[in-house]
């Protein structure tokens, strides 16, 4: 039922397989090697970056770089606010995406398909042309260079996450539902108690992407945070390159990347499955 | 009894008129936030973007109604604006056709029963799981003159350096083999994509003596057509849009070489103030956008198979 193996299936399988692995191994080496080279430089002496030939392997391997990073800056204060607007966000996201997707995806009401197919098309509005009325309207409420322009807007719904979550909504039979009205249920009751436990999985998605979203974001802090104080990570590493005007401490700024880029790569060695999966999910044919 | 047969059925149909009025008021009340956030966050501005853009407006003091000034300004008093259009339309170009093609070559080579896929699947996909200040950083330092990585790999094979990104000629390439190195997440949608292929037709067709090469343009490649169509709208909505590379890693330069037209757009609006400029600009851009989508959709007829055909 499944397509694989497009080359053939008999005895040359076992070499084309055999270069197939040899291809993606090589491939596999300007993906990798890359953060090698980063992991390598931060750990280097300041001397040591210069050197011709360049080495791999540092010696002396410089660990106190890390600590020096996080000091050059106010890196545990970029932290704190990126966090507050990870869990803001999440928090928004898991309230406003599931009530608007359980809506679409098992309430009927006049427009319904046509307000969907709105939904969609408004992820392909260029995001310059809100840009700029979107930063009027916060600097009217004079929330410009606080963290609400990037929490408060996650509590109205993000497009991908209804489409995600009403398709998964859409497979959950109708019996249920049925019955839990027979039973007296309340429409917000079958949302709590039945759908919202059953979405295990797809909130899963939802939670991991969102945060690495805002972990990775960089034009919404550059465009509303002005002072330092408020800025997260992203804006931070930036910043950090800036300071130097001429000479860059590339090991320390690679330390720092080093840093900013691990909590996001042990979220994916361990929640792999719903990185994919989300991905996947993405791709759905429409 | 006539009259209560009729009733009755008057009673049914109010009760069920009364249910489905109820079902739709539940029905808005459940998406009122998108509603609320759709008027706000998206119509809205892009109307309130479409009247600033004929104005002038600085925010530090009121609109001014211009008329059609910026426009006229943009179509023949502005160079960068040909300038920035044609960058973003060289990356765009270059890239999108680029990173479908890697991503669907790697996603064939990923469906093959070859041990170790997740393994592989991960290292392709980890450089687009980073955020993409760290790894702009990282490529800044690789592409460093002389002293970076890639100058050094040359030199080791006696070749001479473009210069990277600081060369007017090769800071766009460069810009375009960074985008590619991020490749992973695409290349996961194929293989969604490949492996949703029902076998009975790669068997059907081995059963009618197709080759290798036949299966592959008879069957992988137009029940792919959907989903390379999909990759291919969001690929060159987005990548027109480019900005967070060349800001961090070239701030446009050199020469303008890699002003792309966002990161123009956005210094008109932040670093100039020029805010009804910046709308304009941003609506010629949604206009190209919607141009381009419409292009493609009706391009679909002709190359994209569905199974319902």
């Amino acid at each position: 039922m499944r397509g694989k193996d497009v080359f053939g299936k008999r005895a040359q399988t076992r070499i084309s397989r055999g270069l197939v692995s040899l291809v993606l191994l090589v491939g596999a080496v300007p993906m990798l090697a890359p953060f090698l080279w980063m992991l390598s430089t931060a750990l280097k002496p300041l001397r040591q970056i210069f050197v011709y030939p360049p080495v791999w392997i540092p010696s002396p391997v410089e660990w106190e770089n890390f600590y020096r990073a996080l000091t050059y800056l106010p890196f545990p204060l970029f932290f704190r606010n990126t966090m507050t607007i990870a869990i803001g966000v999440i928090v928004g996201s898991l309230i406003s995406n599931t009530l608007v997707a359980y809506g679409f995806a098992r309430l009927r009401f006049p427009g319904r398909d046509i307000l969907f197919i709105i939904l969609i098309s408004t992820t392909m509005i260029p995001w310059m042309v809100t840009l700029v009325p979107v930063f009027l309207l916060f600097h009217k409420l004079g929330w410009v260079n606080t963290l609400l322009p990037l929490i408060v807007p996650a509590y109205f719904g993000t497009p991908f996450y209804i489409f995600l979550l009403r398709q998964f909504f859409r497979s959950i039979p109708l019996e249920i539902s049925d019955a839990a009205k027979i039973d007296g249920c309340s429409e917000l009751g079958i949302y709590l108690r039945i759908v919202l436990p059953l979405s295990g999985p797809v909130l899963a998605v939802m939670i991991i992407f969102s945060f690495q979203g805002v972990w990775n974001d960089f034009l919404r802090p550059l465009v509303f945070l002005n002072e330092r104080r408020m800025k997260t990570l992203a804006l931070g590493l930036y910043e950090f390159r800036g300071l130097e005007g001429g000479g860059t401490q590339w090991n320390l700024l690679m330390a720092a990347s080093v840093l900013m880029v691990m909590p996001v790569i042990l979220l994916f060695a361990s929640f792999q499955r719903y990185f994919i999966q989300g991905v996947r999910l993405s791709g759905i044919k429409r | 009894m006539a009259e209560s047969k009729v009733a009755v059925g008057r009673a049914v149909k109010a009760r069920r008129v009364s249910m489905a009025t109820g079902e739709a008021i539940r029905g808005y009340a459940f998406i009122s936030p998108w509603i609320i956030g759709l008027i706000a966050f998206s119509l809205g501005p892009i109307l309130a973007s479409l009247y600033l853009s004929f104005t002038r407006y600085t925010i530090l003091r009121p609109p001014v109604f211009i008329g059609h000034r910026n426009y006229v300004k943009l179509f023949t008093d502005d160079p960068l604006f040909y300038t920035s259009l044609y960058n973003t339309a060289y990356y765009t170009f270059l890239a999108v056709p680029l990173r479908i093609a890697v991503g669907f070559l790697l996603a064939l080579l990923l469906n093959t029963k070859i041990r170790g896929m997740t393994w592989f699947r991960s290292m392709y996909y980890l450089p687009s799981v980073v955020p993409v200040v760290a790894t702009s950083m990282l490529w800044l330092w690789i592409f460093a003159p002389q002293i970076g990585l890639a100058d050094f790999i040359l030199a080791k094979l006696h070749l001479p350096s473009p210069g990277w990104l600081q060369s007017e000629t090769w800071s766009k390439p460069t810009l375009i083999l960074v985008g590619t190195w991020g490749v992973g997440r695409s290349m996961v949608i194929y293989l969604a994509g490949l492996q949703d292929v029902p076998q009975v037709l790669y068997e059907a067709a081995q059963i009618d003596g197709a080759g290798p090469w036949k299966r592959f343009t008879h069957v992988t490649i137009p029940m792919m057509s959907p989903t390379i169509f999909f990759n291919l709208v969001i690929g060159i909505i987005n990548t027109f849009q480019v900005f967070t590379s060349a800001y961090i890693m070239t701030e446009g330069g050199p020469i303008n070489s890699t002003l792309f037209y966002n990161l123009y757009a956005y210094r008109h609006a932040f670093s100039y103030l020029h805010m009804g400029y910046a709308c304009a600009l941003s609506w010629i851009l949604f206009i190209i956008v919607l141009t381009l989508t419409i292009l493609i959709f009706r391009s679909a007829t002709a190359w994209v198979y569905y199974e319902t055909q």
